[in-house]
């Protein structure tokens, strides 16, 4: 315990279960006001099952909850946010079709009698954006903008007036370094406020950075509880995944194995009008070429383009040295090419399907409805990747949309890989995923390279593209702005590529 | 927290059982037989007349036919997130085909293609308007619903259409006929059951569709192409729906493209949702929707024999299939299950 003030928030003997899992087990708390609360633990140790307890989105099995030295009832998330605990949850749960206010309308009634009064609601979330200085066309509907605008939108719409807890679950996983910064700026203004913060990450740094005390679930227990200055980066490893981990495996992969093979995959001129210009890209067996650039530079659409996710108005792609006639999704399959895609809600997973179902559908897409992969070939297939990816689960037969984030981005990860793909795109592989196995996944990364796979990375964080690529495409303002390979790549290029004009 | 929690295996099966999607579908049928047997002493009696098993369980069965073929098809559709409000026009327009070629003299078997083509055709229709154009299932559907019976007319029309009625054995066997004591209808129904599990499930099409039901721009970037996999759900359901159109309309002998088979989207949709799945697409439970179309087969039938004014008919089917539903929901199933584990405590 942190042995300060009297808490604003006391958890006591929190328990949780679900079918095969105990996601909470007897775990007490407490939050303090006027500090950030780091909550840390690998996929699927109970970290979004304790806020959403927290938050009355989950009822309990036991426990109790105090509130300012009271017992408290969280009987429903409504109830929550009156008493002033505010969450935005991992999965971001804005309608994408909906405007800006309209999203924002929904969470309260500003009118009497159930009617929402419009003018009150726009004036309300330009009020709402602007104390996170974020300056967007509030008629545009959601979906339209980043996920990065989004996770500001969902925080901004969870803070009240009255809050005296706000609970963000993984607020700066698909953040850049500049959004992440200006949120932590909204966080320190909060914090000096006298606002309870709980703050869910995986990224250590901003852990360092942010945070005064740090918690460590795991397997459903806390670990520990203490000061950030009194930890090291090394402590907080290893009370997490249990073991020690070489943190140098993490910043720089191994890449001796660089061999650049034949080219697979040659884009040329491909483009989109308004997406993305045209641009050249090529991808070498046995290459990883990372994508950098900042939010809404167009890595994601780029990515999409080549799979034919997006379709292309301009240029065109040849693999092997064959041209595609038509780039679509199933094309790209056939072809020998896999992707990834960043958001895994929205666009990566059946959540209503087991694991299994969800980790053999590319590859049964590939051969095709009529010869179906037998129930038992499913079985082993699901049972590999869950093994080689540590996927945290009691069985494959688990509906994908009950895991947790971390886990169900691993799913995707295997979706990908069982279809046996030759040229595999990633966008944000590692969204979500904790330290162990972040490492883990850019081993794999470089290791499928060395067996002679083209891939292509994607990312917002640039010390994972510095350790896993071998060439680096630079993106800004929805252009390619240039490439940098080999000894050239490193975090000061990049950023000085990107920075300039 | 990956390892296998105790309390679960001591909740035991009994709140397994409760918790399981078919349990209830299952008892509402059984109760319903039950009380009918309290209503009717008789009721169970099976006897056979003229070299055929005839009593009011052979006549639930027999008289959910239609409502089952149907319904099976329209579970495929559903899946895909869904909804086909068209079966009725396509029985009609199957009707006045049939008709139409046997006044032009085609062979009985010839006519039987004749039929199931033309609710194909009618399948492939839909299927162009909600997978190749993009037009929302409900109202694309509606175009078919409302001019399909229309189209029936007209067809009647190619021949004179004076006089519609008609004879056909190979038809009205397939209807109305049986083979060792049981009806054939029964027959054609197991055949199509199977024919479209054996389609959807031993190959994969039932996961394509249900992941395209579950999250159609995750099936698709994930390879499955989404659109053919609609169209394929539409196309299926439209054969479905001219089987049932040959068992009604040689049934009546006659193609009354007015009011034949009126509503049996309803009772298709309602089988559907009482056997588990829901409208917003993403599981297919073929065996659960047969036992839908009984529920609301056998609701009809004790009312009937209840002797109940035809006033409440209506009123009380809907009154039990809302109950049937409710049981469906999983948060009700949830405290169900919750009660049930207090008590024992
Ligand atoms: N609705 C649910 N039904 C069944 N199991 C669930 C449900 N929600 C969570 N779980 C399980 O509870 C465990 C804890 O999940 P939780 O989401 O709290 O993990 P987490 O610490 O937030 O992980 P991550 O870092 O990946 O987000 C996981 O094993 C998960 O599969
Ligand atoms: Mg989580």
């Amino acid at each position: 315990m942190t042995g300060l003030g009297s808490p604003r928030v006391e958890l006591r003997n929190i328990h949780k279960s679900f079918p095969g899992v105990v996601a909470l087990d007897d775990v007490n708390l407490s939050f303090q006001p006027g500090r950030v609360h780091a909550l840390l633990g690998e996929n699927g140790a109970g970290k979004s099952t304790l806020i959403k307890v927290l938050s009355g989105a989950l009822a309990m099995d036991s426990g109790q909850i105090f509130l300012d030295g009271q017992l408290v009832d969280v009987t429903s998330t409504t109830a929550a946010q009156a008493m002033g605990i505010s969450t935005v949850f991992q999965e971001v749960n804005l309608i994408p079709a909906m405007s800006v206010v309209k999203n924002m309308a929904l969470a309260r009634n500003n009118g009497r009698y159930g009617f929402i009064s419009w003018k009150r609601a726009r004036k309300d979330a330009t009020d709402r954006l602007k104390r996170l200085r974020l300056d967007i066309d509030i008629e545009r509907p959601v979906g339209s903008y980043s996920v990065a605008i989004q996770q500001l939108i969902a925080i901004s719409r969870a803070l009240e007036d009255n809050t005296s807890i706000l609970v963000l679950d993984e607020p700066t996983a698909s953040l850049d370094a500049k959004e992440t910064a200006s949120l932590f700026a909204v966080i320190n203004e909060l914090k000096s406020n006298g606002i309870a913060i709980v703050f869910i990450t995986h990224f250590l740094d901003q852990v360092f950075d942010i945070s005064d005390d740090v918690s460590i679930l795991r397997n459903g227990q806390l670990v520990s509880t203490d000061q950030i200055k009194d930890l090291t980066r090394q402590d907080v490893i290893t009370q997490m995944i249990g073991r020690e981990l070489d943190e140098a495996e993490h910043t720089a992969a191994d890449k001796s194995n660089f061999t650049a093979g034949k080219d697979m995959l040659v884009a040329k001129g491909l483009g989109r009008h308004r997406t993305l210009a045209p641009f050249d890209l090529t991808l070498r067996a046995g290459e990883v070429v990372g994508l950098a650039g900042l939010l809404g530079s167009g890595r994601t659409e780029m990515v999409k383009l080549v799979f034919g996710a997006i379709q292309a108005d301009a240029g065109s792609i040849e693999i092997d040295g064959v041209k595609m006639p038509k780039i679509s999704p199933q094309k790209s399959l056939r072809a020998g090419i896999a992707f990834c895609p960043e958001d895994r809600k929205a666009e990566g997973l059946i959540g209503e399907l087991s694991i299994r179902e969800n980790i053999m559908l590319s590859m049964q897409a590939k051969r095709g409805w009529l010869k179906r992969v037998s129930r038992k070939e499913q079985e082993k297939l699901a049972e590999e990747m869950i093994k080689a990816l540590a996927i945290a689960t009691p069985d494959a037969e688990k509906p994908v949309g009950q895991l947790s984030g971390g886990n169900q981005q691993k799913v995707v990860l295997a979706r990908s890989l069982a279809s046996t793909p030759r040229i595999l795109l990633l966008d944000e592989p590692t969204r979500g995923i904790d330290v162990g196995a972040h490492a883990e996944i850019i081993a794999l990364i470089r290791r499928l390279c060395a067996d002679g796979m083209a891939l292509l990375v994607a990312s917002s964080e640039l010390d994972e593209i510095v350790a896993a690529a071998d060439r680096v495409v630079v993106m800004r303002d929805r252009h390619k702005i240039g490439e940098i390979d080999g000894k050239e790549i490193t975090r000061d290029n990049i950023i000085q590529m990107i920075a300039s004009q | 927290m990956s390892d296998i929690s105790q309390n679960n295996t001591s909740m035991g099966w009994f709140s397994a059982i409760i918790r399981h999607r078919s349990t209830w579908p299952i008892v509402a049928l059984c109760v319903i037989l039950i009380v009918d047997g309290f209503i009717s002493p008789n009721f169970y009696e099976i006897r056979i007349v003229q070299g055929r098993l005839f009593g009011n369980l052979i006549d639930i069965m027999y008289r959910a036919v239609p409502t089952a073929l149907v319904a099976i098809g329209m579970a495929l559709v559903i899946g895909t997130k869904g909804i086909d409000l068209s079966v009725g026009s396509i029985i009609a327009i199957c009707g006045a085909v049939i008709s139409w070629r046997i006044h032009a003299g085609d062979t009985h078997f010839v006519i039987l293609l004749y039929a199931l083509g033309a609710g194909v055709m009618c399948g492939v229709w839909n299927g162009i308007l909600v997978a190749g154009m993009g037009i929302q299932p409900i109202i694309a559907t509606l175009i078919l619903m409302v001019s399909g019976r229309g189209v029936g007319l007209l067809i009647n029309s190619l021949y004179g259409g004076t006089n519609p009625s008609f004879e056909s054995p190979l038809l009205q066997g397939l209807s109305t006929g049986h083979i060792w004591l049981i009806p054939t209808r029964l027959f054609v129904a197991a055949a199509v059951f199977l024919g479209i599990w054996l389609l959807i499930r031993r190959t994969a099409l039932g996961l394509f569709i249900e992941a395209v039901g579950g999250n159609a721009s995750s099936a698709n970037i994930a390879g499955v192409n989404a659109r053919f996999i609609t169209f394929l759900a539409y196309v299926i359901c439209g054969l479905c729906a001219g089987w049932a159109g040959v068992i009604m309309t040689a049934d009546i002998h006659t193609s009354d493209p007015i009011s034949v088979a009126m509503y049996i989207e309803l009772d298709a949709i309602l089988a559907v949702v009482i056997g588990g799945a829901s409208l917003a697409g993403g599981r297919i439970y073929l065996g659960m929707t047969i036992i839908g179309a009984l529920i609301i087969q056998a609701l009809t039938t004790s009312i009937l024999i209840s002797g109940l004014r035809p006033e409440y008919n209506l009123v009380v089917k809907a009154v039990v299939v809302l109950f049937v539903l409710l049981l469906q929901s999983a948060n009700a199933r949830q405290a169900i299950a919750t009660i049930f584990s207090r008590l024992k405590r």
